[in-house]
Order: C-alpha cells, then structure tokens, then sequence
C-alpha cells in the first residue's frame, strides 16, 4: 500500500518544458521565483499569474494538480491573511467595533495570497517536468563552481541520488515489517496518537538497522568499483544546450523585465 | 605470470578481535580458472574474498594481485580495475537510480571518456541479456535480473577477475541459475576469470577447482572430483555433498557399483543406464 507513494511527483511527458535542459530549467525557476517577489500591486502579479498558465498549458499538466500542493499549506495562507486584513490600517471599509477591515489590508492580503499561490505552481512545475535523476544531475553541473568557495557539491548530489535510489527500497522493507508485526499481533489502527506512535517503535527500530547495514555494504560496493569522490570523476550522460533552452531563457528574462515594468507604473499597496 | 591472484602466508585479524579471521594462507588462483570457494559460516570467505581487491591488506603474509601488492596504497585503482565484486544483497550494491546508470558507475568514477562509456555500458548489458531493461529503475527488477545489473557493472569495468560473494543467497531457483549462467557465460566466452563463494553444492560442482575453508584455513583444495567424494571430511566440516553425489555413495555402499567422483545429474543418470545395459 505504501508504494503507491510517488517521490518528487513528476509527470513523464514529451512536451517542450519537459524537454528543455534540466540546469536551463533550474535558472528559469530562480528567474521566475524573482518574478513572483518584485510585483507590490495585486495587478502585476496577476501578470505573472497569467504566465505560469501559459506555462501549465504548454507542459500540458493540468493546473488542477496545482491545487494537491497547495493543500498542505493552506492553514499558513489562511491564517496571515486573516492577521492582514485585520491589522492593516488604512481607509476603513467594514467596522466591527473591534476590529476593522480596510482597503489596504483587503490590497495586501490579496497580494500575498497570489504569490504564494503563484510561487507554489511555478516551482511545482519544475519537479513536474524534470524526473529526480535529471534534476540532481542539473544541481550537480550548475552549482559545481561553488566547490571551489567548500561547497560539497558532488558529495551533496551524490545523496540525493542515494537516497532517490533507496526510497522505494525502504518504503518496500517498511511495509513487509509492518506485514511481520502484524502477524505477531502488532495493532497499528486503533487507540489514541500515544498508542500509535508507540505502535510505530516496532517498525522504526528493524528498518533503521537494516538501513545502517545497507548503508555498509553500499559503502563497501561503491569502494569496490573505484569510487572517489568527484575528483576526476566523468560522466556517460553529457548535458547539451539546444536553442529551445536559449528561446526559454530570451522569453523568461522578457517576462521578468515587463514585471520590473509594469510595477514601475503601478502604485504599490504598501504606501 | 598466469595467476591473477597470489597470496602467500596471508594472515588477517579484524581490530579488536583475538583471533585469526584467516590464518596462514597460501593460495594461487590461475587467469581464466572457476573456482569456488566452501566453507562454513564464519569460516572466513568473505575476509579472503575482500583481500582479492584490497578492501582488506594482510596482517601478515602478503596478497598480489596481478603481481601488485595490495599493500600499495598509490596503485588501488589499479587493483579494483582488475578484479572486482559482486556481493549477495542485489539491493545494496547498485548506486544509481536507472540500470544504465548504476553499470556506468564504475566508469565515471575512472575517469573514461562519455562515448567509450556508452558502448561499453551497452555492451556489457548485451553480455547478461539487460539491454532491454537500460532505462528501468532497480526496484522493478526481479533479484536474478538485479544482480545480472551488478554483473554488468562489474564487466563494463573489464575486469579480468570477478569474485562473486554468496551472489544467488538471497535468489529463488529461477534467480539463481540466471546468475550461474551469466558467470559460466563470462568465463567461458569471455575469459573471465571467476571466485564463486558460495553454500550451494551444486554450484560449486561445476567449477574447476574447489577450496574449502574452515576456521581461516584452507583445508581442502583439489577439482569437484576429488573434493566431493571425501563425504565424511566435508561432513565434520560442516558442509554437504551435492545430493547426486550422495546417492551415488549410498548406492555403492548398498552393493551396486557407481563410479566415485558422480557430480551432475546427467553423469548419474549416464551411469545407471551403462550399468544395467551391462546386466542384461
Ligand atoms: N568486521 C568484522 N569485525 C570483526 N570480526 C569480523 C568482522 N567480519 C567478520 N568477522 C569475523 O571473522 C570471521 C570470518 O568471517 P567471514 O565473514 O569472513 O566468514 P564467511 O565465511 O564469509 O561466513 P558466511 O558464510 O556467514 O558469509 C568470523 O569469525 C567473523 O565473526
Ligand atoms: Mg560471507
């Protein structure tokens, strides 16, 4: 039953966003992360708005998947909201004696429910699109100069793929132990949280000692096919831009600087 | 020089233990031979086979390796790009998160130039029959076809010498005789030399020469033969003959006369028949 979990939610497809080169689709995330940053008027970000749905469009994932990431988060959303409109002072719309509600804060609350539903779509397009494997490798090759200021780079890549490797291994061996405790009588459904976590003790304790010993012999295999790190270390896969990811990059830095336009035209909200 | 491997009175002790995990060992293995190591648990295979590639040096006594000591610290590279390992958890062995990658393991991390790792990434799949499995992750594979990954991952190295440790253990059937197959392939048709640790009787019967060790020592050392028929020695050494081989020694003692040294099968089926086409 657990390995219906998917990791990282990536949708395989062939689309134009899913072909361009994982490290050009990392840099366009980060564009886009300042895109969604500079606007401080609800309009301009409604701009951006419409270009990450342009971009669901082209990447032919449907927007409502969207909505599963922004479950999670919800409480946080809805809370500061409450806390701006609130708290915000300004032209008073509704007086509730207390508290009031007032123009400005109905501006900045709205402002901030946009970015983060825009930030929160537009990143998640790109574990959509790019499969773990490619996205570590992208990491790997972009932020390799940082190795030279003791950033482990490599070291920091190659976990990510070991544990990208083992995750379905694990969530595996969790399920047959949880099946063995069961069969000893193990009741993991009923009683209070106390009880259920207390529950989960007989599973966590076998799976971390089976993790460390795989963790061993992985160490020793890894040894055993001259691993050394990254120093002088090639690799089959070879990155290669095309001029799709050169079109990509021309169109996201348009879009960033129309924002930085549009929101020296606008009056921000903040006064 | 025709032995890949050579070890002369090699001595090993893990740190903090007070006993010898091997102790005295003088061994020779030939280019191009299988040789499958016997033993009991705790008899010290994997300790000797860990010292075919370095992961352990001699306490004592020494270890070459294609006449390269392994005590060498500047040419353990060399070492691992002769002989490499296959252990017998398929799962904790492969690294990478699609099979292409995982037998490109070995070769980026020496170095090798992209293209030559592509083809020989795609040849040594084509060796243990995976090229159809290159782009799947690990987890969709059966253990046989995980550790034909394993084996690829090895090969692709070029290694003269593979030393498989317990590689079907953790098989079923089915699993197990994929495995036998791609090291029988790789010996014969490819020149590899192979060390086949291994509790399975019916294995070692089908190598050349078999080593039996107990308590760190190698106490038996000779062809399947000669090996199986001293069934009462393997016995106080904790260890079976092959079940033919059994009913051939039950047979002969009950009166009806089978040769000695009966391994497969077929030799007894053989056999039997040639026995009573004589009687009548
Ligand atoms: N890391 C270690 N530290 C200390 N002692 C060890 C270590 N590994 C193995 N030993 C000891 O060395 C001896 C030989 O162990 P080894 O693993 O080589 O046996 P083996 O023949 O491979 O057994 P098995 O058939 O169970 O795999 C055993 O007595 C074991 O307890
Ligand atoms: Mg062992």
């Amino acid at each position: 039953m657990l390995k219906d979990i998917t990791i990282g939610q990536y949708f395989a497809g062939d689309s134009l966003i899913h072909r361009l080169d994982p490290r050009i689709k990392l840099i366009l995330t980060m564009l886009y992360i300042a895109m969604v940053f500079i606007p401080t008027n609800p309009a301009g970000l409604i701009a951006v708005a419409l270009f990450v749905v342009a971009c669901y469009g082209v990447s032919g994932i449907s927007l409502s998947t969207v909505r599963r990431s922004l479950k999670p988060i919800l409480p946080i959303v809805v809370f500061t909201t409450i806390l701006n409109i609130f708290f915000i002072e300004g032209r008073v719309l509704v007086n509730l004696g207390f508290v009031q509600i007032t123009y400005e804060g109905l501006l900045v609350s709205a402002l901030m429910v946009l970015r983060i539903v825009c930030l929160i779509a537009g990143t998640s397009l790109l574990t959509y699109t790019t499969s773990p494997i490619a996205l570590t490798d992208a990491i790997e090759r972009l932020f390799a100069p940082m190795r030279r200021i003791g950033v482990p780079v490599h070291e920091l890549a190659m976990m990510m793929t070991i544990a990208l490797r083992f995750i379905p291994t694990l969530i595996e061996e969790t399920d047959k132990i949880m099946a063995a405790q069961k069969a000893r009588g193990a009741d993991m459904e009923s009683g209070g949280l106390v009880d259920r976590v207390r529950a989960l003790i007989p599973i966590l304790v076998p799976l971390f000692v089976s993790a460390f010993r795989r963790a061993l012999d992985l160490a020793t295999a890894m040894e055993c096919r001259c691993y050394r790190g990254g120093e002088g270390r090639t690799r089959m896969r070879q990155m290669q831009l095309m001029p799709r990811d050169m079109v990509a990059l021309v169109v996201t830095v348009a879009g960033l600087a129309g924002v930085i336009m549009l929101n020296g035209w606008l009056p921000s909200v903040y006064g | 020089m025709d032995n890949i491997i050579q070890t002369e009175g090699l001595s090993f002790r893990y740190e903090g233990s007070d006993t010898l995990a091997l102790n005295n060992i003088t061994l020779s293995i030939e280019r191009g031979s299988f040789v499958a190591v016997l033993g009991h648990n705790g008899s010290g295979k994997s300790t000797l086979a860990k010292h075919f590639n370095a992961i352990l040096t001699p306490t004592e006594g020494s270890c070459h390796i294609d006449g390269i000591d392994t005590r060498e610290q500047d040419r353990l590279y060399d070492i691992r790009r002769r002989v490499g390992m296959v252990f017998q958890n398929p799962d904790n062995q492969i690294v990478a998160t699609l099979v292409e990658e995982d037998v490109a393991f070995g070769l980026e991390n020496l170095g090798v130039e992209p293209q030559e790792i592509r083809r020989r990434v795609d040849q040594a799949l084509e060796v243990v029959g995976m090229e159809a499995f290159k782009l799947h992750a690990p987890h969709q594979l059966s253990g046989g076809q995980k550790q034909r990954v394993a084996i690829a991952g090895v090969l692709a190295m070029r290694t003269e010498c593979i030393v498989f440790d317990e590689p079907t253990a953790m098989l079923d059937p089915r699993g197990r005789a994929e495995v036998m197959e791609a090291m029988k392939h790789l010996n014969r048709n490819h020149g590899v030399t192979v060390v086949l640790i291994t509790h399975f009787m019916d294995e070692a019967a089908q190598c050349d020469r078999v080593v039996v060790m107990d308590s760190g020592s190698v106490v038996l050392d000779d062809s399947p033969e000669r090996v199986f028929t001293q069934i009462g020695a393997l016995r106080s050494l904790g260890l079976d003959v092959p079940q033919v081989t059994e009913f051939a020694d039950l047979m002969r003692r009950s009166g009806i006369n089978l040769p000695e040294g009966i391994l497969t099968e077929e030799a007894c089926v053989a056999e039997i028949e040639k026995l009573l086409t004589a009687r009548q």
